[in-house]
């Protein structure tokens, strides 16, 4: 947790609780797009979980996926950076970084 | 070559009228309408703002809801339907040979639903292509048939005819011609569309081709009606398994009729309107007949493209006299798209699938809606004007006409 907050800019922010909160938020919101696009249950979205691997995911699912985070979260993930966004983790850590 | 008889062992109906072919024949034999206002969109600013939509059909009571969403409705369709045939057909799926069973489906359009909303989202954007990776599998007409044999696991010829409204009877005689000559035992057939959306509302609103009968939906398809003012576009799928009759009858299958011929023919005319005179549909009878080899005096019952248009319900009409003469007279005529609407690329299914009922009832389903009968059409025919009635139906006739001049006809006998 604390390595992936290292990565921001700001840390007196971050440890405002308002902010704490959305990073669970980005967690959640990243787990209910999983469970929603890929069906799968939501215990099973677990930070290791590979998409392609756990989760049933073929490469049209990881698009999307990495479509509707772009969407809910207002980023833009380069491709190369999609490249490496291969489990749920990942993929919340991209996030957290990157979210706007 | 000797040519193998091909007979129908299953069907499956997913319609304004009924979501089963047991409900679609209750619909059909009681001459139910199964228009009303437009719920899939807001249409308040549309010239029409009604259709043949369908009733209490949720899809995730037949596709889970992940394989669903990949799926246009057009597709979900096909799939609830041929699922009905499949099963009605009785298949021992673990002893058929899958490798030598096609799937020849007929769409008219497609996925115009997928390809609608993806447009939209996108001319909402700043010009950014934020495509949907499934969006050219879910739009793709051919993705209805795919979809099919990938749930089924059918391995033969595999594809989608486009012909507009005669769509699904092209299907069903390529289907008939690759069993007919040996090359597939079992063929899933039929058609569905899915166009109740604004683009083919406002399309064919621009066009003046439908009904503008807000005030009155029920009555809004009168095929034949002097009051005629358009079609009504109507949603669903039909779905027939057609099946070579040796095949059948060694596994004991159940027979509801032969497909004893296909015929089509280009009108060459008009990119919309029908030859005047009526010409394409009436070589489209002939040819069928012909392929069939029976006398056209054997025809008890013909299943009319009948749209409820001013200028096609007539020539059709025409067509049928100079093609049967007096026996015209004699037969029984209706148009089932009074009831169902007009599915467009479905429609030639869920016809087949109303003339196979006609036959195993021995009943002809009415044209509703129809009180005052065009002067302009011939009043010697018997159109089985708004009840149906029960007669001796051994040969059935189902026409399909389609925007592009094209004309397809599938004759169905009893066995």
């Amino acid at each position: 947790m604390f390595d992936n907050l290292s990565f921001n800019s700001n840390l007196c922010i971050v440890f405002e609780p308002q902010n704490i909160l959305e990073m669970a938020d980005i967690a959640e919101k990243v787990k209910s797009i999983i469970v929603e696009k890929l069906g799968v249950e939501a215990s099973e979205v677990t930070p290791e979980a590979s998409f392609t691997n756990d989760l049933g995911a073929d490469s049209l699912d990881t698009v999307e996926l990495i479509m509707e985070f772009e969407k809910e979260f207002n980023v833009s993930i380069p491709d190369d950076q999609a490249e490496n966004i291969q489990t749920v983790g990942q993929a919340i850590t991209y996030l957290e970084e990157n979210a706007k | 070559m000797e040519l193998k008889r091909v007979v129908v062992t299953g069907l499956g109906a997913l319609t304004p009228i009924g979501n089963t072919v047991s409900e679609y024949w209750e619909g059909l034999s009681t001459g139910k309408s199964g228009c009303g206002p437009i719920t899939k969109f807001d249409a308040e600013k549309f010239r029409t703002r009604f259709a043949c939509e369908l009733k209490n059909f949720s899809v995730e009571e037949f596709i889970p809801r992940q394989e669903a969403r990949k799926m246009d409705p057009f597709t979900q369709y096909a799939i609830v339907a041929s699922d009905e045939a499949i099963k009605d057909a009785g298949f021992d799926m673990e002893s058929i040979n899958k490798n030598k069973v096609g799937v020849i489906w007929g769409s008219g359009i497609g996925g115009l639903k997928t390809f609608e909303d993806e447009m939209i989202y996108f001319g909402k954007g700043d010009g950014t292509p934020k495509i949907n990776p499934f969006f050219i599998p879910k739009m793709i007409a051919d993705s209805s048939s795919g979809q099919i044999s990938i749930r089924n696991g059918f391995r033969g010829p595999n594809y989608v005819t486009v012909s507009a409204c005669s769509s699904a009877n092209n299907a069903i005689i390529d289907a008939f011609n690759y069993i007919r000559t040996g090359r597939i035992n079992i063929c899933v057939t039929g058609g569905s569309e899915a166009p109740v959306t604004i683009a083919s509302v406002g399309g064919f609103t621009a066009m003046r081709a439908m009904s503008e009968r807000n005030d009155d939906p029920a009555t809004a398809s009168r095929p034949y009606d002097v009051n005629r003012d358009g079609f009504v576009v109507g949603e669903g799928a039909g779905a027939l398994i057609l099946e070579e009759y040796e095949h059948a009858k060694a596994r004991g299958a159940k027979i509801y009729a032969e497909l004893i011929g296909g015929g089509f023919s280009s009108d060459a005319y008009h990119i919309t309107a029908p030859h005047p005179e009526g010409y394409g549909a009436l070589l489209s009878m002939i040819d069928a007949l012909e392929d069939a080899q029976i006398k056209p005096e054997e025809v008890d019952y013909i299943n009319t493209h009948g749209t409820s248009t001013p200028i096609g319900d007539p020539q059709e009409l025409k067509a049928i006299v100079d093609c049967f003469g007096e026996h015209a007279y004699k037969m029984s005529i209706s148009s089932t798209k009074s009831m169902t609407g007009h599915l467009l690329g479905g429609a030639g299914a869920v016809e087949a699938v109303a003339s196979i009922l006609a036959i195993q009832h021995q009943f002809v389903p009415p044209t509703i809606n129809c009180h005052d009968l065009d002067p302009a059409i011939d009043q010697k025919l018997d159109l089985t004007l708004n009840q149906g009635k029960a007669r001796k139906i051994d040969v059935a006739l189902s026409n399909g006409f389609g925007f592009g001049g094209h004309n397809a006809t599938v004759i169905f006998r009893k066995v």
